[in-house]
């Protein structure tokens, strides 16, 4: 047993040895042409670096994302319009208006005896106008929603109140402003009871909310919260809601929450049919709203990834030429090794090592390349406020290197075989 | 040298000749047009030997040296090198066969450039299975040949004398039964010319079995036997009776 161990590690060194012979040949021969080695390289560096930093730059941002959309609280189940699959986003989230979320379903689900898990409701419905403060005009966000919009959504006032109870259904023309509307319409005078006019009707000002940022793609403070009678018939001039939110009580609750809301809205809707498929509602938790804007943000990752990896395949037809020409001048070269006892397969084997060696160092290169561009995006993101991971996957990099390994391997091919098939003669003949 | 002559003189010049070629062939096809370069070539070669291939441009003795040197198979006719029947090995039998039994030496020099001197010799053992201590080898082969303080110059640092006594030791490192020397002193000035053929002749005085192909009536009576070649056939086979000796100071016409 020892003998043929010795034996194997024997062959094993021999067959090791003229491998990275192989290699140094490879590398010499790639150093004797060091400017046409690195723009041979260059396009798997570009390549593989655009690869990573997207990889990373999308992971970075999903990351953002996510812990914006956590702050927002995971105990929320929200309610849209339409119904959809259980992955997919429902088709409201396409832009189709649907019609079927009312005020009363705001009223119904409020009822403890129907979600006994509900800590408050809202109901939204969203639009745009210009608000204008004596000369001053400014575009923004106009949300009608009800008064359980800061417990649910979180927030707080900076100054004034909020509208209350019987506001919500008296068309009261009262408003509660972001900090952004704040400073374009007022700048530095007094809020507070002032009047300011949103298409033709003139509102009070009863709040101001406190700066808090962009949340999962929302501005919170560009923005004018009235109650939500008001925005739907002197504002929008519909009867419907945009969304519906709901803050339960615990994260555990939410399961049978969900069936509540879903059994309090078909029994509003008059929908006999309990398994869901004739509902014109979708229910959806938090935890289910991440794990959509994981897939969606991972899509477009892979997306991207894959579209910068087609520059690799440029990459490698430029290595397929530029090893073409080199096979063509080193026929001579070709024809000595053969001469001296080289074998196709080793002449081959020469080939294409040189050539995954060229793919391989521009992958490692682009790599890391790839990562410094990758970790400074990071830096000046943290820099400027954003709460921004750096990430390079493990994934990610085995992946860079076995693309650009395959890479080589593919299009080294062509011109190694080229190479190997050569005639002795006729090689070392070759002016 | 002696560890090769010995070697070689073990092997024993045998009942069966080192070479034996009969009624060999060569024809190149292009399109409809084709042209017999070799028309029936016969002789032995006996270990051991210091053969001239001689004859005008376009005689084929080029082809010849190809064929016996298994870089190129022939169109019909029979080879045997040490009894063995080449016509119908493979490829990669026959670069096992030029790797083991042969050594190339070309007109110009065929040397890897950017390659420093030693690699150069080293290269065939690379090919080679178990050579052992591959540099020991090729430094020896390189000091036997007068180069030893050269080793790690690059090969366009070097005369053209010394490029060719690097492609000898190249061409002796693998320990080959024989030795082809195509044109050897062609593109070298007379001086660098005479120090190859001493060293030709002095590895024949040691054993080895050399052909020197070449159209120069004067480098070719440096051998001990002389095959002249014109239009692809056997002109004349003779011993060569007043043979040159290289030696310094004499020079090549």
């Amino acid at each position: 047993m020892n003998i043929e161990y010795c034996k194997l590690s024997i062959i094993k060194l021999i067959m090791f040895s003229k491998f990275s012979q192989s290699v140094a040949t490879s590398i010499t021969a790639l150093l004797a042409n060091k400017a046409r080695s690195f723009l041979t390289m260059l396009g798997i560096i570009i390549g593989v670096g655009a690869v990573i930093v997207i990889m990373a730059v999308g992971a970075g941002a999903q990351s953002l994302i996510l812990a914006q959309v956590e702050t927002l609280g995971t105990n929320l189940i929200g309610v849209m319009p339409g119904k959809s699959d259980e992955a997919g986003p429902p088709t409201s989230a396409m832009g189709i208006v649907i019609t079927t979320l009312t005020y009363e379903d705001v009223m119904a689900l409020r009822e403890k005896s129907n979600v006994p898990n509900a800590v408050d409701v809202v109901g939204y419905t969203n639009g745009t106008g210009t608000a204008n403060w004596g000369s001053n005009s400014y575009d923004t966000n106009l949300k009608g929603v009800t008064v359980g919009y800061i417990e649910v959504e979180g927030g707080e006032l900076d100054n004034g109140r909020f509208f209350s109870k019987e506001e919500e259904t008296n068309l009261s023309r009262v408003a509660v402003i972001g900090s952004t509307v704040k400073k374009e319409l007022f700048g530095e005078s007094e809020v507070i009871g002032q009047r300011i006019k949103i298409k033709k009707h003139t509102f009070e000002v009863i709040g101001v909310m406190a700066e808090r940022g962009t949340v999962a793609f929302q501005d919170y403070d560009d923005q004018i919260l009235m109650p939500i009678k008001t925005m739907q018939k002197l504002i929008a001039g519909v009867n419907y809601l945009g969304l519906i939110r709901i803050k339960i009580d615990s994260e555990e609750n939410i399961d049978r929450a969900i069936s509540d809301v879903e059994m309090t809205l078909r029994d509003q809707h008059d929908i006999a049919d309990l398994s869901g498929d004739s509902d014109d509602f979708s229910v959806r938790s938090a935890a289910e709203a991440l794990d959509m804007i994981t897939v969606i943000t991972d899509a477009l990752r892979y997306f991207l990834a894959a579209m910068a990896a087609l520059s690799l395949i440029v990459g490698g037809i430029g290595i397929m030429n530029i090893m073409l020409v080199s096979v063509t001048e080193r026929t001579r070269e070709i024809g000595l090794r053969k001469a001296v006892g080289a074998n196709n397969f080793n002449i081959m084997s020469q080939f294409l090592i040189e050539a995954v060696v060229v793919t391989l160092l521009g992958g490692i290169i682009g790599i890391i390349g790839g990562a410094v561009f990758s970790y400074l995006i990071a830096v000046i993101a943290n820099f400027m406020g954003y709460d921004w991971a750096f990430v390079v996957s493990l994934l990610s990099i085995v992946l860079a290197i076995a693309v650009s390994t395959a890479v080589g391997l593919i299009f080294g091919l062509y011109p190694a075989r080229k190479a190997s098939m050569l005639e002795p003669v006729e090689a070392l003949r070759y002016e | 040298m002696t560890t090769l002559a010995t070697q070689n003189r073990s092997k024993g010049a045998g009942s069966t000749p080192l070479i034996n070629v009969q009624n060999l062939t060569k024809s190149y096809t292009a399109g409809e047009v084709v042209t017999k370069v070799l028309q029936g070539i016969s002789f032995n070669i006996e270990k051991g030997e210091f053969v001239s291939i001689m004859g005008p441009s376009g005689s084929g003795k080029s082809t010849l040296m190809h064929i016996l040197g298994f870089l190129e198979k022939a169109t019909g006719g029979h080879y045997e090198f040490e009894g063995k029947d080449i016509t119908k090995l493979q490829d990669d039998e026959l670069a096992k066969m030029r790797n083991e039994k042969i050594g190339f030496v070309f007109q110009a020099f065929n040397l890897l450039p950017r390659t420093t001197v030693l690699e150069n010799v080293k290269l065939p053992l690379t090919y080679a299975v178990g050579k052992g201590d591959i540099n020991e080898t090729a430094k020896q082969v390189l000091e036997s040949v007068g180069l030893g303080h050269r080793l790690d110059y690059y090969t366009n640092q070097i005369s053209g004398g010394e490029k060719q006594r690097v492609a000898i030791a190249r061409a002796l490192v693998n320990n080959p039964t024989i030795i082809f020397a195509d044109e050897p002193t062609g593109n070298l000035d007379s001086k660098s010319g005479v120090q190859i053929m001493e060293i030709l002749q002095r590895l024949n005085n040691a054993g080895n079995t050399i052909i020197l192909v070449t159209h120069e009536t004067y480098t070719s009576e440096h051998a001990k036997r002389i095959i002249q070649i014109k239009d692809g056939k056997i002109i004349d086979d003779y011993p060569v009776l007043n043979r040159r000796v290289a030696h310094d100071g004499e020079t090549l016409k």
